[in-house]
């Protein structure tokens, strides 16, 4: 607010100049005032400008990413048991620190899970909700599950976009026999729909994170 | 008055009729602009009704003259006629000088001795209005691509960036009608904002010699310039409709101008360019549209020793970037760069999407000269420029229509020249500079900023000379100064401003922290030396240019602060702070040959250049993203040779043989490898047939070849895909690959001519390693451009 203290103070100092100004009005034409009061405000009111042109006090204002999402939670509810929660944060983005895999829960042999994914942008206060604008526009997004060999696990859509393709924020996801591997969780964005999976989705990968999974 | 003058008249005539009539007056005839010599003028003594013609160096005598005053009218088919008033009382000489007119009418092309060179030891290679007419809807890379040792860095077909003998970018300076453009050109993805229909002539110096213009011209110097105005009494202007079946778009552009014999002058242009998607031979390049609008205009008078102009041009393109060049990490890429086919190819359209650039360029001018007899000409000028860059990307929810980046750019500079005349074989040419710019970044893009706000202040003195020892040697030498100081607000991310060492490094620049982000004041000082020395020598048919140049630059805010994810590359690129200056030394030699059947020019160039920044891959960086290739700014030494060659040889009358070869290799000396991004070697052959007699028909063919870079660094990388672990190939260059081009063109009627331009005839597949987007898509098919040109 740098400029609008300049500005205040000019006018102070017009008001002063012409109270100085108006003792010596007797010995003036009235029109001559005017002219020279007019002079000095035009004068004032141009340096003002270019005083406030020239400021550059005013420093920018921090961005904090709208669409960034740094973090993935992905909650898997069995009927009965344990939860088990997957979570990724990555909280500078494309910045040097690595994204942190946090599991907490274990999975049972041979069971099925509910699943939830949600994906937030922990850069604002408070953490923006992503997920709700990936179901917003359900048929530009679709969220990929895909298990490392010897891990069993298989994942089944619960939801749909407006085109009846799937979406992925919802699914069910079963457990067999006891084995360890990878679970991969990716968001595409615009990719192709409906599409045979991950190989042949394209668009861009908005969110791709690997969780070292065991089934016991 | 008028009765005095003719009694002095009847007196000194009275006198002169008792005097014998025996004084020789010799004198020399020189153009006012420039004091070159004119020949073919004739001078009629109007008392005597005697006529003398001037000879090659503009000299002329005229005997058996009395004591008396004379009246000379002199006339020369491109200048006003002028009398001169000269007393005679003995043998006199005398200088005349008369005003030439330019004649832009007819389209002559002023050659020799009446161009102005801009050095006078580099070879300039100049593409005539003739030339540019024929691009009407390309861009200003496409035309320069037709000079030997001038490549470009593309982004697709639309994004076309010059690159002269391997370097572009900042180390190319491009003035347009004698403003330096300043138009974030430190992007590789950033085309100039500069309309070619503006231009009656581009020159192209390949070298930093042109110190006038910049110290920083490591690479080159590109002068465009508007046609030059007659000093007639005219109105005049020219059309050109171009029609393209690839991207089934079209380009049409006017100009108009009206100009007095007083002087005074003003001209009006316009063109607009709209072109759908793009194809390649086998496929639509979906998202590739450009929608291009320029206008320009001008107004000014030219006086005998005096003129001032006022030029104004705006330039607002929109460019589609394709559609499959968008992707994430380097999953993505692996999976992008092993399809043959782009990932999207959808049906053809003439709406540009996502990802697309939005670039807005306003450029006004004015500058005056002054010439002062027996010194010199002054000039001043001073420009404005406002450049606004929009790119939108793919982005979610309430972002969508919102750009990525937004960057305004306000350039103003005040320049004060001054040349002077040329006198005892010396003439020299100094001055001062001053340019103030600042960058904002619009925080509204919701996207953290690619390049900070900055304020700039650039100030620079030149002086440059050259000494005529005789027709066949000339010697020129020249020094510039340029200091820049920087005043940058920039916010680093916390942990990255850790990673690097900035925390203990340059804690005094930090002013804020907010958030994760850091808000840090570096206030950086530059000051760049640039000096060069030359030689011309001519001998029989041939001329010699030998020229030496040290220029320097100051790094780019791109090279300076990048620290982020560059969404149209795939890759995180990241700066230094701590860059100084690169400084390079340019040799190049030109042997010129012009003889009846053959000419060419041979340019043999070496360009060493120390705290050469580049960017190449470090490592990987995992995101939640996905893994990214970290790509790192760095200084080293680099050592870049090559040759351009051009020859014209004349078969037949109506015949004859144009050959191009334009060789190149780059290294880096630190670390004895090969730099990455150079041209690799190519030759342009053509054989051309024009007639005259037929309605001015011109035909040539054109074979273009490509080799593949052989010399190229490894910048490959693994990435585990699905439990196997792939190579991303990012750095092999594609194959050799060779085109064939038809350009036809004749005359219909006076003044309209039809052209037909086919390009890549064969339609032929190929990908070209400067081209960006080469992992995804083939370059373009063929095309064909039907063009009416229609001067009045």
């Amino acid at each position: 607010m740098i400029w609008a203290e300049i500005l205040l103070f000019n006018f102070h100092i017009i008001i002063n100049l012409n109270t100085n100004k108006m003792k010596t009005l007797q010995f003036n034409s009235i029109t001559n005032f005017k002219l020279k009061t007019m002079k000095t405000c035009s004068m004032y009111a141009l340096l003002a400008i270019a005083m406030v042109g020239c400021s550059d006090d005013d420093t920018p204002v921090v961005i904090n990413e709208e669409e960034v999402i740094t973090t993935v939670i992905l909650t898997l509810t069995p009927e009965s048991g344990d939860q088990v929660v997957l979570t990724t944060q990555d909280l500078d983005g494309d910045g040097p620190d690595e994204p942190v895999t946090i599991i907490t829960g274990s999975f049972n042999e041979n069971t099925q899970y509910q699943g939830a994914v949600r994906f937030l942008n922990e850069t604002e206060t408070p953490a923006e909700e992503i997920t709700n604008e990936v179901i917003e526009e359900a048929d530009e997004h679709q969220v990929f599950y895909t298990v490392s060999n010897g891990l069993n696990i298989t994942t089944t859509y619960q939801d749909e976009d407006s085109n009846g393709n799937p979406l992925g924020v919802s699914i069910i996801l079963e457990t067999g026999a006891v084995s360890e591997g990878n679970l991969t969780v990716t968001l595409r964005h615009e990719p192709v729909k409906p599409n045979d999976g991950l190989d042949s989705a394209g668009g861009e990968t908005d969110i791709t994170t690997t969780f070292d999974v065991t089934i016991e | 008055m008028r009765l005095l003058a003719l009694l002095l008249l009847l007196f000194s005539s009275m006198h002169s009729f008792s005097q014998e009539c025996n004084n020789t007056l010799t004198g020399t005839l020189l153009d006012i602009h420039d004091g070159s010599k004119l020949s073919g003028a004739t001078i009629i003594v109007t008392q005597t009704g005697a006529a003398v013609q001037t000879d090659l160096d503009g000299n002329f005598s005229v005997k058996f003259l009395c004591d008396s005053t004379y009246n000379l009218q002199v006339s020369h088919p491109s200048c006003t006629t002028k009398i001169f008033s000269l007393e005679v009382q003995s043998d006199v000489q005398k200088t005349f000088k008369l005003e030439h007119h330019l004649e832009s009418l007819n389209e002559v092309i002023i050659s020799g001795n009446k161009t102005y060179r801009e050095t006078k030891t580099l070879f300039e290679n100049t593409l005539n209005q003739e030339t540019i007419a024929s691009f009407s809807s390309g861009s200003l890379g496409d035309i320069l691509n037709t000079i030997s040792g001038v490549s470009s860095l593309n982004t697709g077909n639309t994004v076309v960036k010059p690159m002269i003998n391997g370097l572009h970018s900042s180390r190319i300076v491009l003035i347009n009608n004698g403003v330096q453009m300043q138009d974030q050109q430190w992007g590789a993805e950033h085309a100039p904002s500069i309309d070619i229909n503006t231009a009656g002539s581009i020159k192209v110096i390949k070298g930093a010699g042109a110190l006038k213009y910049g110290g920083n011209a490591i690479g080159g110097v590109i002068i465009s310039s508007a046609p030059k105005v007659a000093l007639l009494d005219s109105l005049y202007g020219k059309t050109i409709i171009s029609g393209a079946t690839n991207g089934r778009g079209g380009t049409a552009t006017s100009s108009l101008t009206k100009s007095y014999e007083n002087g005074w002058y003003t001209s009006l242009q316009a063109a607009a360019k709209r072109f759908g998607d793009f194809n390649a031979p086998d496929y639509i390049l979906s998202n590739t549209g450009v929608f291009e609008r320029n206008m320009s205009a001008r107004l000014g008078f030219n006086r005998i020793d005096y003129a001032v102009d006022a030029y104004y041009s705006y330039f607002k393109n929109e460019v589609g970037i394709l559609r499959a060049s968008h992707i994430g990490g380097a999953e993505d890429q692996v999976q992008a760069i092993s399809n043959p086919i782009p990932s999207i190819i959808e049906d053809f359209t003439y709406t540009i999407g996502v990802p697309r650039q939005d670039v807005t360029h306003h450029l006004a001018r004015i500058n005056a000269h002054k010439d002062i007899e027996g010194i010199g000409r002054f000039y001043l000028q001073y420009d404005y420029q406002q450049n606004n860059r929009l790119e939108f990307d793919i982005r979610r929810g309430d972002d969508k229509d919102k750009p990525s980046v937004d960057l305004v750019l306000k350039t103003q500079s005040l320049k004060v020249d001054f040349r002077s005349q040329a006198k005892d074989k010396f003439e020299y040419e100094t001055g001062l500079i001053g340019a103030y710019q600042t960058n904002f970044a619009n925080p509204l893009t919701g996207v953290r900023r690619l390049i900070p706000d900055y304020t700039k202040y650039d100030f620079g003195a030149y002086i440059t000379g050259n000494y005529t020892l005789n027709s066949r040697w000339l010697f020129e030498a020249g020094l510039r100064v340029d200091h820049t100081f920087m005043d940058v607000y920039k916010f680093y991310r916390q942990s990255f401003w850790e990673e690097r060492g900035y925390d203990t490094q340059f804690s005094d620049l930090v002013i804020q922290q907010s958030g994760n982000q850091i808000l840090t004041n570096p206030k950086l000082n530059f000051t760049n030396p640039a000096f060069t020395l030359g030689f011309k020598h001519a001998f029989g048919s041939y001329m010699l240019f030998a020229n030496y140049a040290i220029a320097s630059r100051a790094p780019n805010p791109s090279e300076l602060f990048s620290e982020g994810l560059h969404h149209s590359a795939s890759r995180i690129e990241i700066g230094d702070l701590q860059f100084g200056s690169e400084t390079a030394h340019k040799v190049s030699l030109t042997l010129q040959q012009r003889a009846e059947n053959l000419d060419f020019t041979i340019t043999p160039y070496s360009n060493t250049i120390d705290n050469y920044i580049l960017i190449e891959p470090t490592g990987i960086r995992q995101t939640i993203r996905g893994n990214f290739q970290v790509w790192e700014y760095r200084q080293t030494k680099a050592q870049i040779f090559g040759v351009d060659l051009d020859a014209s040889l004349t078969l037949r009358d109506n015949l004859s043989l144009l050959h191009q070869f334009s060789f190149l290799k780059g290294y880096d000396v630190s670390k004895k490898g090969s730099l990455i991004n150079m041209p690799s070697v190519s030759t342009k052959n053509s054989l051309m047939y024009s007639n005259l007699k037929y309605n001015n028909l011109k035909v040539s063919l054109e074979s273009h070849y490509v080799f593949a870079q052989n010399e190229f660094p490894d910048t490959n990388f693994e990435v585990v895909l699905q439990e196997t672990t792939q190579t991303v190939d990012v750095s092999t260059p594609p194959p050799r690959y060779h085109l064939f081009n038809l350009n036809a063109s004749f005359s219909v009627l006076q003044g309209l001519d039809i052209g037909l331009h086919v390009s890549n005839m064969l339609n032929t597949s190929y990908r070209n390693y400067l081209n960006r987007l080469r992992y995804y898509a083939d370059d373009l098919g063929r095309n064909i451009t039907l063009q009416l040109s229609y001067n009045y």
